[in-house]
């Protein structure tokens, strides 16, 4: 009787867990097969558009051929600017909550206002630079979005910093101490040696981030239809473009937008996935 | 214990001066333990240790898990200082200056007492910076004289001829037990007069085990040592002097071979026989 | 001494060895009382089969040495276990000698038998034989017992026999000198004498072995010397 009433419950228990497993199955479908879908898509309308001119010249005015070398030398203009801001800042703060001041108040509260920004609306951070810099200057600029860019940085590699050195084991750190190294060395020699592959993911990840950022950028370095490299001016960007001409009724425009998206999901993927490897080469 | 440990300074003769039953005659105190208590917060982990360390001798400090023998191993570099809220009382005279101190400078004191850890902890850089890295820290050298020392660091460590042709190698790419001899020439080339032991070979196979404690025996010639260590064979094979513990407080020490053949107390042969622990 | 080990089997390996000795230590006893026997009541019988059972002993002692090897390879005994296993060897050791003089004893007492001894000689040897026997049974009750303060009891009582010794040395001398005719008798009961004199020094080895192994410690005094009337130096024991 005892062995019937096993099995009766083996089988009810496996009964469960096929329906687990399928609705698992089936969610991971889901998702995969938006993205999917959306690549597709993307292929479908953006590559036919791909050309040298895509490159090499400007956007057109409604109703002529062009470009979209503005735009992208303007969003990798203000990327690097914005990393370049974002990372020593972002690295520094994860260094302390991380090394200096892991069992302070400070680093808790910190971490928990980090996160917040993590996920903050990128929108409001663009509001948030208008208001401190366009205002007061009088003009949208290339400066003006790339500190709002910066500040989408930042919470990312504050976190993969912090989270990366944790991982460095204490007694390497032990170790470091033990044969006389002041925390400073131990922290520059030792540490980030140790954790550099997992801090360069976090900053990759931070430019994959930024670069299909618009919402911050429409509010801080607007749009501009000409090639330019002055960062105190208007400066075009890939998505701000995108949201311009993809909403525009002209066909030329809205498969340069198409064209434009591919590029930035496929910048975005190749980041993504080289992240991804120096990940895993790590550990 | 080998005939060349125990030739070298014996113990010997009626003893004049005796600490805990030991006889100190022909014994230079290295480092002297007064009155020593340790705190994790309000915890106290240490209750009231004297000890004595004696120069180029080896003292295992044994004892169930959670007994303070790591934790005052701890205390002699001033490890502990990384982790707040741990804090140590009464003294720990080294060279005439209580390490405890306050003013001591801690980065000094740890090229002076250095230390291998359980698991073996090669820096994530090739063999010869390894080395080199700490040598550079205290003095400035010309390349070749480096060299010479990343050299005889290794040799004794007995590392040398395994690791000569590939010193630009990671250090991460060796073995258990040569990473945890490269940790010891790395130890070995600040040039410290005292080294502490924790747990050295409990990752180790039985091979690099005897590699490492025939090492600690002929680093004996030149520096003072102390192990602590589960194994209490171990313990019994190295050392020249054993510090039985127990519940935060020293329980018995005495020369090795008496604590391994006749311990004074109930506790301490309770527990080197096996009978709790 | 042997109980409350983590590991059980080493408390039963440690139970068994003990066990050994205690049988070997049964068996060593009468073979010297059994040899005694055979002097006093010239019964060759006796004395054969003391001779015969002489391989039993040496068979015991092969068993404890077998057994302290296998511990002390196995089971790496330390601090007190280590002094069990120590002082088991050299007990077993001992008593494997005592057996063997108690052999001598016995084969001599074959040879004595036929011819003729002085009675009162052979008293003397008798009277020898009962001290060492005595203090060979208590030092065996304090290895069962492991009580240090029998054992030195025994350890304390060499002296006296030691003395007895040097007086029946003496006395068998005196008989030779008076009668030559008895010197084969006197030389066979001289041999006697001095095994069972070193039987006895056994027995005080063996004392001492039963202080080590519970304390680790020897007793404190010189051992008791005999008197220094036979040899300037007694380098033997």
């Amino acid at each position: 009787m005892a062995a019937s009433r096993a099995n009766a419950l083996y089988v009810r228990r496996r009964f469960r867990n096929g329906i687990a497993r399928s609705l698992a199955y089936a969610a991971a479908a889901f998702g995969l097969g938006w993205l999917v879908l959306i690549l597709a898509v993307l292929l479908f309308n953006g590559i036919g558009g791909l050309s040298l001119a895509v490159f090499t010249q400007d956007t057109p005015p409604p109703g002529s051929d062009g470009g979209l070398l503005n735009a992208i030398v303007g969003s990798i203009a203000m990327t690097i600017l914005a990393i370049l801001i974002g990372t020593p800042i972002g690295i520094l703060a994860g260094t302390y909550m991380a090394e200096y001041g892991r069992h302070e108040k400070l680093t808790m509260i910190v971490r928990f206002i980090n996160d917040i920004l993590l996920s903050a609306p990128s929108i409001v951070v663009g509001l948030f630079i208008y208001e401190i810099m366009v205002a007061p200057m009088g003009h949208f600029s290339g400066y003006a979005g790339a500190v709002a860019l910066a500040v989408i940085v930042i919470p990312v590699v504050v976190r993969t910093t912090e989270d990366m050195l944790r991982l460095v084991p204490d007694t390497l750190r032990e170790a470091a101490a033990s044969i006389g190294l002041p925390r400073a060395h131990m922290i520059v020699r030792v540490a980030y040696r140790a954790a550099r592959a997992g801090i360069v993911t976090g900053i990759l990840l931070a430019v994959a981030r930024v670069s299909g950022e618009t919402a911050p950028l429409l509010f801080t370095a607007l749009n501009n239809q000409f090639f330019s490299l002055n960062m105190n001016a208007p400066m075009p960007s890939l998505p701000v473009v995108i949201f311009q001409f993809a909403l525009s009724p002209y066909e030329e425009w809205q498969k340069l937008a198409w064209t434009g998206a591919l590029l930035i999901t496929f910048t975005v993927l190749a980041l993504s996935i080289l992240a991804r490897s120096l990940t895993a080469r790590r550990t | 214990m080998n005939i060349a440990s125990s030739s070298q300074a014996p113990v010997v003769g009626t003893p004049v001066a005796t600490h805990a039953g030991v006889s100190t005659v022909g014994l230079s105190e290295k480092v002297s333990i007064r009155n020593l208590e340790f705190f994790y917060g309000d915890a106290r982990a240490l209750k009231n240790i004297n000890l004595s360390l004696y120069a180029n001798k080896t003292t295992a400090f044994i004892g169930p898990s959670g007994c303070g023998k790591s934790t005052l191993l701890r205390i002699l570099n001033r490890m502990y200082d990384l982790y707040p809220g741990q804090r140590a009382t009464g003294e720990v005279m080294f060279d005439g200056e209580n390490l405890l101190d306050a003013g001591m400078d801690i980065n000094l004191l740890r090229a002076r007492i250095g230390m291998v850890f359980q698991k073996p902890t090669p820096f994530p850089m090739s063999i010869y910076e390894n080395i080199a890295f700490g040598i550079r820290l205290y003095e400035r050298l010309p390349r070749a004289e480096v060299d010479a020392r990343v050299e005889q660091a290794l040799r004794r460590a007995a590392l040398w001829d395994e690791v000569k042709d590939k010193l630009g190698a990671s250090g991460l790419g060796l073995s258990g037990g040569q990473q945890q001899r490269l940790c010891i020439a790395r130890t070995v080339a600040v040039k410290p007069e005292v080294i502490l032991f924790d747990e050295p070979c409990s990752a180790l196979d039985p091979i690099s085990t005897a590699k490492i404690e025939e090492l600690i025996d002929e680093l004996k010639q030149d520096y003072t040592i102390v192990i602590v260590t589960h194994n209490m064979q171990q313990a019994a094979r190295v050392s020249d002097f054993t510090a039985f513990m127990y519940l935060g407080e020293l329980i018995e020490f005495g020369v090795t071979e008496k604590i391994f053949t006749a311990p004074d107390d109930k506790r301490t042969q309770a527990y080197i026989t096996g009978r709790f622990g | 001494m042997a109980n409350d080990h983590i590991l059980r089997r080493f408390d039963e390996e440690l139970e068994r060895l003990n066990a050994t000795i205690n049988e070997m230590g049964g068996l060593t006893e009468s073979q010297f009382a059994r040899a005694l026997a055979a002097v006093r009541e010239r019964d060759t019988g006796t004395a054969e089969e003391v001779i015969a059972d002489d391989a039993r002993v040496d068979a015991l002692d092969a068993a404890v040495q077998e057994q302290t090897v296998k511990l002390l390879a196995l089971r790496q005994p330390m601090a007190v276990d280590l002094r069990v296993v120590l002082s088991s060897i050299k007990i077993a050791a001992a008593l494997e000698r005592i057996a063997d003089y108690a052999k001598n004893t016995a084969k001599r007492s074959i040879v004595l038998a036929q011819g003729t001894a002085p009675a009162s000689a052979v008293a003397g040897i008798d009277r020898l034989g009962r001290l060492v026997r005595s203090a060979l049974k208590d030092v065996l009750d304090a290895f069962a017992d492991d009580d240090v303060a029998k054992a030195r009891d025994v350890w304390n009582r060499d002296e006296e026999i030691d003395q007895v010794y040097t007086g029946l040395f003496r006395e068998l001398l005196t008989y030779m000198m008076e009668d030559p005719r008895t010197i084969t008798a006197c030389t066979h009961l001289l041999f006697m004498a001095k095994n069972i004199e070193r039987a006895g020094d056994h027995v005080t080895n063996i004392a001492e072995l039963v202080n080590f192994r519970s304390t680790g410690k020897n007793f404190a005094e010189a051992r008791p010397k005999g008197s220094g009337a036979l040899y300037t130096a007694d380098g033997a024991s």
